[in-house]
């Protein structure tokens, strides 16, 4: 299509693609390019330990997006996130890992293990989507919850595909294209250390799961969701079938949780059945709504955020005394405990003050800017 | 086909819907006991009655939602019975609701788009993928709800929330969702309570269009008695559950049944 923007007037649209596109106004153009740009350079400015906590931060936006798609697209909320992401985990480390003394690997390359970790989460939610159909609200968030334990304990008993507690295993290995991420050396006539090679994979996969996602809210699928979460009977009756579109989104939900398993497990290394645990649901949940519910990019900040967290206790720790930076301090509190309470604290701070998370809290910006100097 | 059902489309004096017999009960409460009526062709039609004598629940079971105990429903050949409300959807039944349920959150583009759903033509990969096959499917989707918001006159609403917009408007939103359907029978439930002046004579003009350009036969449920005798071809008065009487507007308006539903009892001294 040749439509040309008319000058000087950048909201008016000229054609119905324009209106649809992907960024449809060109300040979101221009921020998110930037974004990107700056993204890139991100690994050349921040020092490794950092920028590991970025790289996890954005694996795990890839699995807040799935959250998102579930709970605030389609309004299931579901605490069984961490059982979706343990099976995606599981799944890309026995398939990439190697085989030792206690665990089954078969070394598979990662063009097999990590679809292979998203399908195998995906038949998953095939199957518990149809809970869906007949529980709603709390008695869901419930059952799914059941999940995780029913997780736990099938991943527990495995011990000769996950390690068993205690133990554990490492996850897939990480080569690209022949270019292994655990590895520091020149890639494209770059000198990358091992932490910047692994910042650009979750850089990548995070933009192609982005563009998935935001392609599924913009289109018949996502209004569905939508259409369930705001009025499940005038959705039924306008010819949505309710049944079809919650496995859709549990399923598809399911699919980006098991990527990010498989892939986080990938760069954390070894890991054990205890990870994925009731906390790390919460964990997921937190990022969906401190981000922002229904956004694609309010569910990447809020992962950023919730990843960060950690650190930033850690740092909290480090100024305050009374805050021990080890479990079994001296101190009142641990640094984990304060993580926790963290957590707690600015859930009830966002579901009161901002609904819309930080999403809300960024268009608030953007819209002040965008008046400044005047405050209408 | 090799059922003994027709093959060929329903010929010309074939009813649209055809409600027999229709019992529904909810632990105790008779909703509708026997309710019978036909609706034709490019027909009007109105059901009238006091609160609670079951008009809603004449439109959930068309509409599938309820599902009643006795009786047979049948739309454009197909037994409704038994199908659920997506399906219903899907064969050309939309409606509007009492109390308003659009989608709040979604802005008005959006729930008129979902009005498309059945004919969006694309499925979860294209949706995913957002290639050349979702993007035209949906351009000619938009352009489609474009022609029913210029219809409907709510060119300035189009990318508000429709849970923000003034009630009037809701309500002309959720005509329009059900517009974008391409519905072949049109459910009204009770389109213009609520509103003013101005509003309801907008609604009623929306509504003989949507007869005369369309040719989309509708059932109106409506408390206006205004509107309904000057809209309506026919009117079938209910009250607790029962169909009274059916026939023309000045018919059913006049019968005795109908005065006393309407006013409790035939002795003006006990309505004081
Ligand atoms: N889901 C339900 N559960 C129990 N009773 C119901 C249900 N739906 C309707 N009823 C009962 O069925 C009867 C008819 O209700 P309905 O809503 O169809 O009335 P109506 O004619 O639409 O009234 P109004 O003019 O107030 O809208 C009422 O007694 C109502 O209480
Ligand atoms: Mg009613």
């Amino acid at each position: 299509m040749t439509s040309t923007r008319l000058r000087g007037r950048p909201l008016v649209r000229t054609s119905y693609a324009q209106d649809m596109s992907l960024l449809n106004t060109p300040a979101k153009r221009r921020s998110t390019i930037l974004i990107i740009i700056v993204s890139f350079l991100v690994p050349f400015i921040v020092t490794d330990d950092l920028l590991l906590v970025l790289t996890l931060g954005m694996i795990s936006a890839v699995g807040a997006i799935g959250l998102n798609l579930v709970t605030g697209y389609a309004g299931q909320v579901s605490l069984g996130h961490a059982f979706f992401i343990g099976l995606g985990a599981y799944t890309g480390a026995v398939l990439g890992g190697d085989t030792d003394a206690s665990v089954t690997g078969y070394g598979l390359p990662i063009y097999i293990w990590l679809p292979a970790a998203g399908v195998v989460a995906a038949l998953a939610g095939l199957l518990v989507g149809p809970i869906a159909v007949r529980l709603r609200g709390l008695y869901l968030a419930i059952v799914t919850l059941g999940l995780v334990f029913l997780g736990d304990h099938i991943f527990r008993e495995s011990r000769s595909l996950t390690g068993g507690p205690g133990v554990g295993r490492r996850g897939p290995d990480l080569v690209i294209f022949g270019i292994d991420l655990e590895e520091s050396g020149v890639v494209l006539g770059l000198d990358l250390a091992r932490e910047q090679r692994q910042f650009f994979m979750a850089l990548v996969f995070l933009i192609i799961f982005a563009v998935l996602g935001r392609n599924i809210a913009r289109s018949g699928v996502g209004r569905a969701f939508s259409a369930i979460r705001d009025r499940d009977v005038a959705a039924a009756v306008i010819g949505v079938d309710l049944t079809k579109y919650k496995v859709m989104a549990f399923a598809m939900s399911s699919f980006f949780a098991g990527v990010t398993g498989a892939l986080y497990y990938a760069v954390v290394g070894v890991f054990e059945p205890s990870a994925f645990g009731l906390l790390l649901s919460v964990q997921y949940l937190a990022m969906v709504l401190i981000g922002g519910v229904a956004t694609i990019s309010g569910a990447i900040m809020g992962a950023l955020f919730i990843s960060s967290l950690g650190r930033i206790s850690g740092e909290i720790a480090h100024v305050l005394p009374f805050i021990s930076e080890s479990s079994s301090g001296s101190g009142l509190l641990s640094v984990f405990q304060l993580e926790a309470i963290l957590y707690g604290v600015l859930i009830v701070v966002f579901l009161i003050f901002e609904p819309r998370g930080l999403f809300g809290i960024w268009t608030r910006v953007r819209n002040y800017w965008k008046g400044w100097p005047f405050s209408y | 086909m090799t059922d003994i059902r027709r093959e060929a489309p329903p010929e010309q004096g074939t009813p649209v819907v055809s409600v027999k017999d229709v019992d529904l009960n909810f632990a105790g409460v008779k909703a509708l006991s026997g309710v019978t009526f036909d609706v034709n062709d490019n027909e009007l039609f109105a059901i009238i009655g006091p609160n609670g004598a079951g008009k809603t629940s004449i439109f959930n079971v068309l509409s599938g939602v309820y599902r009643p105990q006795a009786g047979s429903v049948t739309f454009l050949g197909e037994d409704l019975l038994g199908k659920r409300p997506h399906v219903v959807a899907g064969l050309g039944m939309a409606r509007t609701f009492q109390n308003i349920e659009l989608f709040e959150n979604l802005d008005v583009v959006d729930n008129l788009m979902l009005g498309r759903h059945h004919h969006l033509g694309y499925g979860w990969p294209s949706a995913v993928a957002w290639l050349g096959r979702a993007q035209k499917a949906e351009i000619r989707n938009r352009r489609y709800v474009e022609e029913i918001i210029d219809f409907l006159e709510i060119e300035p609403y189009r990318r508000m929330p429709a849970g923000l917009l003034p009630y009037g408007v809701q309500k002309r939103i959720e005509l329009g969702r059900a517009l974008a359907m391409e519905p072949k029978l049109l459910l009204l439930d009770e389109p213009v309570a609520g509103m003013n002046g101005e509003e309801t004579e907008d609604m009623a003009r929306f509504i003989l269009d949507i007869r005369s350009e369309l040719g989309i036969p509708m059932i109106l449920v409506e408390h206006d008695m205004g509107l309904v005798m000057d809209l309506a071809d026919r009117v079938m008065a209910m009250d607790f559950g029962r169909p009274v009487a059916t026939g023309l507007p000045s018919e059913v308006q006049a019968h005795p049944e109908v005065i006393r539903a309407y006013l409790g009892s035939p002795d003006p001294e006990e309505v004081a």
